[in-house]
């Protein structure tokens, strides 16, 4: 393949690709998302590529190494096309059997389906899985039949037809007034409506215009911009192409944390391959539009997800925010007019193109369109990337996409938007996933992280986490930013430690209020919603901590109490093999000698908890 | 010049200007650390404070980095405004509790106690020297180092400041009186950057008046003859 230099040019090579690729033949997908990569799917890959190597009838069958499926929790994950029978916890010695039982003689393997957790049915596709089932996988659902490094596999499931229609069939301001209706919002946590933007950049005075991806996606426990740039980077270069030519820029950045070296290397190829065939660069598909992207890494910094302090990152100064007082569609890079949005915005806009703003306007609600993709991690059965349509509740995603909570435990809170959202308490769990609702429970939508927590999350301990993340992410800039979530963390510490007063909920209360309104950026403006969300929903908890000294989800170590029972010690001794701080003592009962139960020594015991891991009788018990 | 209104009264701002400096001239007291006219807003402090109606929406921001502009009533002394000034000076005399200017100025917000652990730093890592070093001096000798609550002004990697001509620009930008600047013989240090230079000695009256690094420096970039220098400011007629 060649420069192409028309549409026309486009659709043959996609006739072409499509016509070598027979529907009806096997096709085995393995998922190489990070997920699986952490399970293993890198030998079960080798293992597939051996026996096809060694398998004389192995000719006709297709092989493809893919982006995330979104089932991390059940990785490493294989799919068999054209059946697609859905194979989980796939290990490379199963490979041998699938091949022969299913590609060849097309027998599903009843062990390897996924099983349903409350009925024990085998289920053999993927859209019968229950986690599945409840999802709407506009932009995240080609993730898992393309090879990210593949361009051909992203033009055989209609990548780039949006963009030859933006380019011949609509002027820069018909594609804003699309996004427009489509009311796409910026899924980076903001909300803000990208066409709105895209029209303000396009209107600022200025000789270049820049877009910018953000892909410095920071939150502990978030993976879903880089899924997506992993697994699917072409659908975000086609949003940006398309957004560039609607604003008239020349020129844009990739901002990706170093960190995510399969999303760097995955969006590297994308860039060379869409230059290659002309859909990058000069003259793109022969319209005139002139427009190329370059990638630029970030040092890892969670406040360089933070627009204006990630500008100032890619002109190679300190991620340190400034005041918007002037607009970044006005003066972003370059003091020049940049409109920045998140990896998962730019992907939604091919989809709007192709499908049309009444189409995507009719998926979700009034004031929220479209799907959000999540990574649902925490105490839940089914962690992974999900993607629904706003208007979900959370309980949906929770129960019937994530399975409920795992060990029969109970669920007590839903941590949303990232390091400087809010705890979501069971009784709000019937609220809609939505910018406005989610911001109005004091959460916020963020770029989309979902923390499951269970009875034995302590609430406290949990706006600790979060504040010594913030206090350690913070650029330190604003007093009320560094020194607020520093105090913050400190005043949790000594509520978790025992040193508590019912003033510290009071002083937490007000410097939660100062930090966030007399801060600069959105980091210190949002910083303390773990801290006054956990107060307003879980005040009972910090008050235990305070008033009875105890922590009820036992996490805390300074209230908890390690007490041997003796009358259910075997008298083995593991306990005291295993205590680091040899505060366990007695006497190890033999054949013929009589033992002495093991105790604890409370002045010695350190309360690590190895006590209680190691019995195997259950006779440590914690208070 | 713009027309506004502060607490009330109508003022006027230059194009470009800052709501800080607009009160200033007009006599209203607002407490800041990290403004200097003589550098760029940066906003680090957040002690100036005020809270401005727009489009009649209300919003706190910091006076130092708001532009002056038209049709916005700025309001300098609200409840809500002296509550958080209140909590930030609390913040930074915890941080910097020896510090005589902090000292002061919390006693006149009405702060006698810190709530917080009192620390012994003595920096309020408001920038300014770095700033001046920056955008006066241009000798760009000084920066703040890592992130979060471990941000600290320190000489590149805590060792010398290896472009610090000792101009002590620092030593009278510094609102808290940190930097120390010592003259010993025919030496100068500035203490905080670890950065000793050797003084230029004038011809007329023999007094050290100025390191020799710093008037090498001032006489390339203002193109001044060899022998400039030979001569104090004092001996120069």
């Amino acid at each position: 393949m060649g420069r192409l230099s028309s549409p026309q040019a486009l659709e043959k090579v996609r006739d072409e690709i499509l016509k070598k690729r027979d529907p009806h033949q096997p096709l085995i997908t393995v998922c190489g998302g990070t997920g699986c990569h952490a399970s293993g799917c890198h030998q079960v890959v080798d293992a597939f590529r051996k026996v096809l190597q060694e398998q004389a009838k192995s000719d006709g069958v297709g092989f493809r190494v893919t982006g995330c499926h979104g089932f991390c929790e059940r990785g490493p994950l294989v799919v068999i096309h054209p059946q697609k029978i859905m194979y989980q916890r796939v290990k490379p010695e199963d490979v041998p059997g699938i091949f022969q039982e299913t590609v060849l003689d097309g027998k599903v393997i009843e062990s390897l389906l996924y099983e349903h957790p409350t009925t024990g049915e085998r289920i053999s596709t993927e859209e019968e899985v229950p986690f599945y089932k409840k999802q709407m996988r506009i932009i995240f659902g080609n993730n898992g039949s393309i090879d990210p490094t593949q361009i051909e596999d992203y033009i055989a499931v209609g990548g780039y037809r949006a963009l030859p229609k933006a380019l011949f069939t609509m002027k820069p301001e018909e594609v804003i007034r699309e996004v427009k209706k489509a009311n796409l919002r910026g899924r980076g946590g903001g909300g803000f409506p990208a066409g709105l933007k895209w029209e303000q950049c396009r209107n600022a005075p200025g000789d270049i215009r820049y877009v910018i991806c953000n892909a410095d996606e920071g939150d502990p426990g978030a993976y879903m911009d880089r899924s997506l740039l992993e697994g699917n980077p072409h659908s975000v270069l086609e949003g940006m192409i398309i957004g560039a030519y609607a604003i008239g820029s020349p020129e844009g950045y990739i901002y990706v944390r170093n960190e995510y070296p399969l999303a760097v290397e995955n969006v590297g190829v994308a860039i060379s391959q869409a230059r290659d065939l002309g859909l990058l660069g000069k003259d793109i598909l022969g319209s005139g539009f002139d427009f190329d992207v370059r990638v630029s890494r970030g040092g890892g910094a969670f406040v360089c997800g933070e627009s204006t302090a990630l500008m100032s990152s890619i002109e190679g100064n300190v991620g340190e925010p400034r005041a918007k007082h002037i607009h970044t569609v006005a003066s972003g890079l370059w003091d020049r007019p940049t409109n920045l949005n998140n990896v998962e915005t730019w992907a939604n806009v091919p989809v709007i193109i192709d499908h049309g703003a009444d189409w995507y306007s009719r998926i979700g609600t009034e004031g929220s369109k479209g799907t959000k993709i999540f990574s649902v991690v925490g105490k839940v059965n089914n962690t992974g990337l999900v993607e629904v349509p706003m208007g979900i509740t959370l309980r949906e995603i929770v129960y019937e996409i994530g399975g409920g909570i795992p060990d029969g435990k109970k669920f007590k809170a839903v941590q949303t938007g990232g390091p400087s959202g809010g705890c979501i308490p069971e009784s709000l769990m019937n609220l809609t996933v939505d910018f406005d609702r989610l911001t109005e429970a004091g959460s916020m939508m963020g770029s989309g992280g979902m923390i499951v927590m269970d009875e034995s999350t302590c609430m406290v301990d949990v706006a600790k986490y979060f504040m010594n993340f913030l206090k350690d992410e913070s650029c330190g800039k604003c007093t009320s930013c560094r020194e607020g979530t520093k105090r913050m963390h400190e005043l949790l510490t000594e509520i978790t430690e025992g040193r508590g007063t019912l003033d510290h909920i009071d002083l937490l209360e007000e410097l939660g209020w100062v930090t966030m309104e007399a801060s600069l950026c959105a980091l210190g403006g949002t910083a303390p919603n773990p801290v006054l969300s956990t107060i307003r929903y879980f005040r009972d908890e910090y008050k235990e901590h305070i008033l009875n000294k105890r922590c009820p989800a036992k996490v805390c170590r300074a209230f908890l109490k390690y007490r041997i029972l003796s009358d259910v010690c075997s008298m083995c001794g593991r306990c005291a093999k295993a205590c680091p701080a040899e505060a366990i003592s007695g006497k190890v009962k033999k054949k013929k000698e009589k033992g002495i139960p093991f105790a604890i020594d409370e002045t010695k015991c350190i309360k690590c908890g190895m006590c209680f891991e190691s019995c195997k009788f259950e006779a440590v018990e914690v208070q | 010049m713009i027309p506004f209104t502060m607490d009330g009264q109508p003022v006027e701002g230059k194009e470009g200007g800052n709501l800080l400096e607009v009160a200033l001239d007009a006599g209203i007291d607002i407490p800041h650390l990290c403004y200097h006219e003589s550098v760029k807003s940066y906003g680090a402090c957040r002690l100036c404070l005020v809270e401005v109606v727009r489009h009649g929406r209300s919003r706190m921001t910091t006076s130092c980095t708001y532009p002056v502009q038209k049709d916005i009533e700025v309001h300098t002394r609200t409840e809500k405004v002296l509550r958080a000034r209140r909590m930030i000076m609390e913040l930074i005399l915890a941080m910097c509790p020896g510090d005589k200017l902090i000292q002061d100025m919390a006693l006149e917000m009405g702060i006698k106690e810190v709530r917080f652990k009192k620390e012994d730093k003595d920096c309020i890592l408001c920038g300014l020297c770095a700033r001046v070093c920056d955008e006066v001096v241009g000798a760009h000798a000084i920066q703040f180092a890592s992130r979060g609550d471990r941000r600290e002004m320190i000489p590149p990697f805590s060792g010398e400041a290896m472009n610090c001509i000792a101009c002590g620009a620092c030593v009278v930008a510094c609102p808290v009186d940190v930097i120390r600047m010592k003259e010993e013989g025919d030496e100068r240090t500035i203490v905080r950057w670890k950065r000793t230079l050797k003084m230029k000695q004038c011809k007329v009256c023999g007094n050290y008046f100025a390191p020799w690094f710093q008037v090498e420096k001032i006489r390339e970039q203002a193109h001044l003859a060899k022998d400039f220098f030979d001569v104090c400011y004092s001996c120069r007629g």
